[in-house]
């Protein structure tokens, strides 16, 4: 078991580089002067070529990324210029490793970009893939066992329904009326655990992660739905109706027990995409998570933070499979190494 | 000898008897049409007992036994008729009383022993939950007893075993854990629907006599359904012939073993080698397919393939259904063919073809 | 002697006893992977562990034994689906065991295979008429415009409607699908057929159907047999010679009598005495059971020596030291068992020791002088041992 899992996460590295690598290509693939936006509008072609050696661009693309992979594993310092750095040394800013880049846009390593984001997208996620989880196993089971009546259709249609909205008209919604008109909820805004409790904490997210979670429930209710659907035809249901057990034995622990597998699958990869940042409902609640800094950084051409966002995030759906494929050994025995 | 006003209804009642069926229905509305699965059955069986139900696929066996076991509550299945277990009508008791006897009263071992366990639970966490259901014990005591259960039916170091996943075991150690499972409450009946048929020979010997033994420890009345007849000749000490749906000749096993009266029950016999017979001799099929259960004609079911149709003459067989009346050689045999002579075409037409070496006595 | 009747005698009997296929040594070993980053072999599971025997031309030789024992995989051999391990396979002659890719092609006309499935193994989305003239148009036996008059024949031989070419399989009942199986299988006119358990699927009264129509067949074509169940009774119907096969090897091969009536090892005798008999039982009585305790032993650690002995009721410490190798009882039998004999009638002593040159308990016995075994090749000696005498027999 061990050997596999070191395997996938070696695995797991070289895509990780590989991909940072396409990522470069493709950024400077694109015509923008990255050095000119860091720079600022009213810039000096001198200035200019300053910024570019700070950064870096003045090198070749491979050997950025070479840069950029040491910088992961042992740190960098900024600026990149050697001479730059000799010449204010009170400037120069270290960036641990592993260190994702410097945004001179932010003036502000990534690293510590990420930190200051991270935290509000994974507990966004967090709350909504709960809040989707149990509903859409809930709903799914509930429209699994009344299988063709109007229960039934009534939940496959609503969260069909809420899932051809598109989610920016539903954080708008919740945001225009529940929060500000109708003064259900106050109105939103990122509180961490230490600041004000966990209580707070939640309700400030309730709003956001609902938004999230309606969009992810329609593929969940659906998905329960046929997975408890395909294992209540199972031999080992009827054995377990034969047993005399109660109907909802039977369900909870013998049905859903079998669908669970594809189910924590698809969990696994929804959370780990959306801790990449959910764009769209951060902007709108205005939640400072990778979401927004990704929309900012895009905004700026800030080439050094989307690139690192995108390291980020693309590591999290590598690890999220790994993780889902020993959690897979776990749910099912079959599978397990003796 | 027989009495009329018992033949009427089906079978002679036995009083007494501890399970008795009567005229059984069921039947499934499908887009197509009315399945009848099962279209008036009806049977008795004594404590200590066994009844071996034989017939083609699709003869209505799973679906007579799951009737008896309450499975197809809350399905698109139509009952009716009576089922008396000691004397109470399962097809009246509510839900929450049939839930209460299932596994408790009646219990029901299947044919598939891997599918039917479930793969992501232990054999002995899934033979506990039988117990915990219809007994107030605590998880200790439910283990001790799912140990001594899988110890009872031979599964070597059952205190170790019983934490295996279903995989971990082979094909006869999972059937004989469904065994355990099945036995667990001591029900006065079980139903096993095919036990062996996905197990070697050398296993079904082995599943055979242990349900015999057990049999015989917990009193209890069974109902085998196979297809295969040398397993209902060594279980069963009643034997029911299905064809379409309903009981086609039905009466202790030795009877309908030697002196059958219905031709299904030739052809099902001539059409299986066993390990005695000529080598000479061909199989006798039994030509043609099983009919549809949708919309079945109004005569004799098996008249599509039967070889003595003419026998009965005009198209009695085509447009009459045959009631089950007495044989003709008496007892509690019953069969459902219009045949005024049955035992003297099986002397003369099927014994030489079957066992020559029988004709002679 | 006389030299012109043991001539006469020679001459006349490979017309029906010449050998269309004879196996020798056969093995098969499927690598079991270990779990590491290198996924290195870690062991071996030996599914067959070399079997030999011979298949003449115009019979059958059945091919028994409990599921996982090898059946198959030898069925897959003979018919090189698989590539063997080790071994011979010599086909009208012919060592067929290492051909490859083309020279494969030839011999795939003349060795057939008909599956247990007969709904798998037809794809459900070609007309019947496709899927039987297939191998026709590959091997191009019939031109082109003749492909459908031998479609039809041939549903015709195998008891369909030729009118029904242009159905699909699933239009079919499960009994007619395995004879469009059977008639895909004859469309090259094979010299061998290599039945899976073909009718493992079916229901009794439609096994019966094909069974005679596979005994129909073999007349009709003088097709010989590999025909391969669990169903000893139908085995015994259908071929007059059966090999009992026990974790990858051959335990006990012989003619239909010799196996279901004189059964000198103890696995055969327990397999028989398993068999439920309908009319045994009808009339009362009931053979017998030897009742096997345990499991089949995994094929990738099977046991030292005798490969049954961890069941055997009548194992002694030789079994667990030396194999007991397949030796000649009697004209067409030979058992692999140290302590051959009918139930009950099991010698004491191990017959096989002075053989193999080794002592009572499987110790070298520097005093005996091992001699040939018996009975050692696929084909059956013209001089066997003699069990009542302890001696070399004879016809
Ligand atoms: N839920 C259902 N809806 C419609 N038809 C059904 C349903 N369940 C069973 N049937 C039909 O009822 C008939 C009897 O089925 P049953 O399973 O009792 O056969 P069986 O005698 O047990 O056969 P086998 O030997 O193959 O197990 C079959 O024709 C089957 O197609
Ligand atoms: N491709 C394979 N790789 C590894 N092991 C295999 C493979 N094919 C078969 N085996 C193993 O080889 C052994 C023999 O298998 P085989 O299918 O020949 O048995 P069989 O006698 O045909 O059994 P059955 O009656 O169940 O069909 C089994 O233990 C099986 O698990
Ligand atoms: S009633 Fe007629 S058709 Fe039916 S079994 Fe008897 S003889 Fe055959
Ligand atoms: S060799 Fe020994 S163990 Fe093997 S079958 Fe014979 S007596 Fe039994
Ligand atoms: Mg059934
Ligand atoms: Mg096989």
């Amino acid at each position: 078991m061990w050997a596999y899992v070191v395997r996938r996460c070696l695995i797991g590295v070289i895509l990780i580089l590989a991909m940072t690598l396409v990522t470069f290509a493709l950024f400077f693939a694109t015509p923008i002067d990255a050095a000119r936006y860091a720079c600022g509008k009213n810039c000096s072609e001198e200035q200019r070529n300053i910024t570019r050696a700070a950064l870096g661009y003045d090198k070749p693309v491979v050997e950025q990324w070479a840069g950029f992979i040491q910088g992961l594993f042992v740190g960098r310092d900024f600026p990149l210029d050697e001479s730059q750095r000799e010449a204010a040394p009170d400037q120069v800013t270290h960036c641990g490793a592993p260190c994702l880049g410097y945004s001179s846009f932010n003036a502000k390593t990534i690293n510590e970009l990420v930190a200051d984001a991270l935290p509000v997208t994974v507990s966004l996620a967090i709350v909504a893939l709960v809040l989707w989880l149990i509903g859409g196993v809930l709903f799914g089971i509930m429209a699994a066992i009344n299988q063709g009546s109007f229960l039934d259709r009534g939940i496959v249609g609503a969260t069909l329904v809420i899932y051809a909205f598109p989610s920016f008209a539903i954080a708008v919604f919740l945001l225009n009326y529940v929060a500000i008109k109708w003064g259900v909820f106050p109105y939103p805004k990122y509180t961490e655990i230490a600041d004000g409790g966990v209580f707070e904490w939640f309700g400030n997210l309730l709003l956001p992660a609902v938004t999230l979670a309606l969009l992810f429930l329609a593929g969940y209710v659906r998905m329960t739905r046929a997975f408890v659907l395909e294992s209540l035809t199972e031999d080992y249901i009827r054995t377990a109706n034969a047993k005399g057990l109660s109907q909802g034995k039977v369900v909870f622990k013998h049905a859903l027990r079998a669908a669970l597998t594809p189910l924590v699958t698809m969990a696994g990869l929804d959370f780990a995409t959306l801790l990449g940042g959910a764009i769209i409902t951060e902007r709108v609640f205005n939640y400072p998570g990778l979401g927004l800094l990704t929309i900012q950084a895009n905004a700026a051409s800030d080439l050094p933070v989307m690139v690192g966002v995108v390291l980020l995030a693309g590591s999290f759906v590598i690890l999220a499979n790994i993780i889902v494929d020993v959690l897979y050994a776990v749910i099912d025995p079959r599978v397990r190494v003796a | 000898m027989s009495d009329v006003s018992n033949t009427l209804g089906g079978t002679p009642t036995k009083d007494g008897a501890f399970l008795s069926v009567r005229d059984l229905k069921v039947h499934f509305t499908t887009s197509d049409g009315i399945v009848k699965a099962t279209d008036g059955l009806s049977f008795d069986l004594e404590r200590g007992k066994t009844l071996g139900i034989v017939g083609e696929s699709g003869s209505g066996k799973s679906v007579s036994s799951s009737a008896i076991m309450g499975l197809h509550r809350g399905t698109n299945a139509k009952l009716s008729g009576e089922i008396l277990l000691d004397g109470v009508d399962l097809l009246h008791v509510s839900d929450e009383e049939m839930r209460k006897r299932r596994g408790r009263d009646v219990a029901m071992i299947f044919q598939d022993p891997l599918s039917a366990m479930h793969p992501y639970y232990t054999v002995g966490n899934q033979i506990m939950e039988a117990y915990q259901v219809h007994n107030d014990v605590t998880k200790r005591e439910a283990r001790k007893r799912a140990i001594e259960m899988l110890d009872r039916v031979g599964i070597p170091q059952p205190d170790r075993r019983v934490d295996d996943y279903p995989h971990q075991f082979s094909g006869g150690m999972r059937q004989r854990a469904m065994i355990a499972m099945g036995l667990i409450n001591n029900p006065s009946l079980l139903i096993a629907d095919e036990p062996t048929t996905a197990l070697d020979v050398t296993v079904q010997a082995q599943i055979l006599d242990l349900l015999q033994d057990l049999q015989r420890d917990f009193d209890a009345a069974i109902i085998i359904i196979t297809h295969d007849l040398g397993v209902v000749a060594e279980m069963a000490d009643d034997v029911l012939v299905m064809y379409a749906g309903r009981a086609v000749e039905y009466g202790p096993g030795k009877e309908i073993l030697t002196h059958p009266e219905m031709p299904y029950t030739w052809g099902l016999l001539s059409s299986v080698p066993d390990l005695t017979a000529s080598t000479e001799a061909k199989l006798i099929p039994i030509r043609g397919n099983p009919p549809s259960l949708l919309n079945p004609p109004p005569g004799c079911p098996f008249e599509p393939r039967c070889d003595h149709v003419a026998k009965v003459g005009g198209d009695l067989c085509k447009t009459v259904l045959p009631e089950l009346t007495p044989a003709r050689s008496g007892g509690n045999h019953t069969k459902r063919c219009h045949l005024e002579n049955p035992d003297e075409v099986y002397e003369a037409e099927i014994l030489p073809e079957i066992a020559p070496d029988l004709v002679e006595d | 002697m006389s030299d012109t009747t043991t001539a006469a005698a020679t001459s006349v009997a490979p017309a029906s006893t010449e050998t269309v296929l004879s196996v020798e040594n056969l093995k098969m070993h499927f690598p079991v992977k270990g779990s590491g980053v290198i996924r290195r072999t870690v062991g071996h599971v030996k599914a067959v562990d070399g079997v030999s025997f011979e298949v003449a031309k115009g019979t059958a030789l059945g091919l028994v034994g409990e599921s996982g024992c090898g059946k198959s995989t030898t069925g897959r051999m003979v018919t090189r689906l698989y590539k063997p391990t080790e071994g011979k396979i010599n086909f009208e002659g012919t060592d067929i065991a290492n051909y490859t890719g083309r020279q494969l092609h030839p011999m795939r006309r003349e060795i057939q295979m008909i599956f247990q499935d007969p709904s798998t193994s037809l794809n459900p989305r070609h007309t019947v008429g496709s899927i039987i003239g297939a191998p026709l148009r590959i091997h191009k036996m019939v031109p082109k415009d003749k492909v459908l008059s031998r479609v039809q024949e041939l549903l015709e031989i195998v008891g369909l409607n030729p009118e029904h070419y242009n159905r699909y399989p699933h239009e079919f009942s499960g009994g007619q699908r395995q004879r469009i199986g059977i008639a895909r299988a004859l469309t090259l006119q094979p010299k061998l057929l290599v039945a899976d358990e073909p009718v493992s699927a079916l229901d009794v009264s439609i096994q019966a159907q094909v069974i005679n129509l596979l005994q129909d067949l073999q007349k009709e074509f003088d097709i010989s047999f590999l025909f391969i169940a669990h169903d000893l009774a139908i085995v015994r119907h259908f071929c007059p010679e059966v090999a009992v096969m026990y974790l990858g090897k051959i335990v006990e091969i012989g003619d239909r009598e010799s196996i279901y009536e004189r059964a000198h090892h103890p696995y055969t005798q327990a397999l028989l005495s398993a068999v439920p008999d309908v009319k045994q039982a009808a009339i009362g009585g009931r053979r017998e059971r030897i009742r096997l305790e345990g499991d089949v032993p995994s094929p990738i650690n099977p046991p030292s020596g005798c490969h049954f002995r961890t069941r055997c009721a009548i194992a002694k410490d030789i079994c667990s030291v030396v194999e007991p190798p397949l030796l000649q009882i009697g004209k067409k039998h030979k058992v692999a068992c140290h302590f051959p004999g009918e139930i009950h009638q099991h010698p004491e002593k191990p017959v096989t020791a002075p053989l193999l040159g080794v002592d009572e308990f499987g110790a070298p016995d520097p005093g005996a002088s091992p001699a040939e075994v018996p009975g050692d090749g696929p084909g059956y000696a013209d001089t066997w041992y003699d069990l009542a005498n302890n001696s070399r027999g004879r016809a």
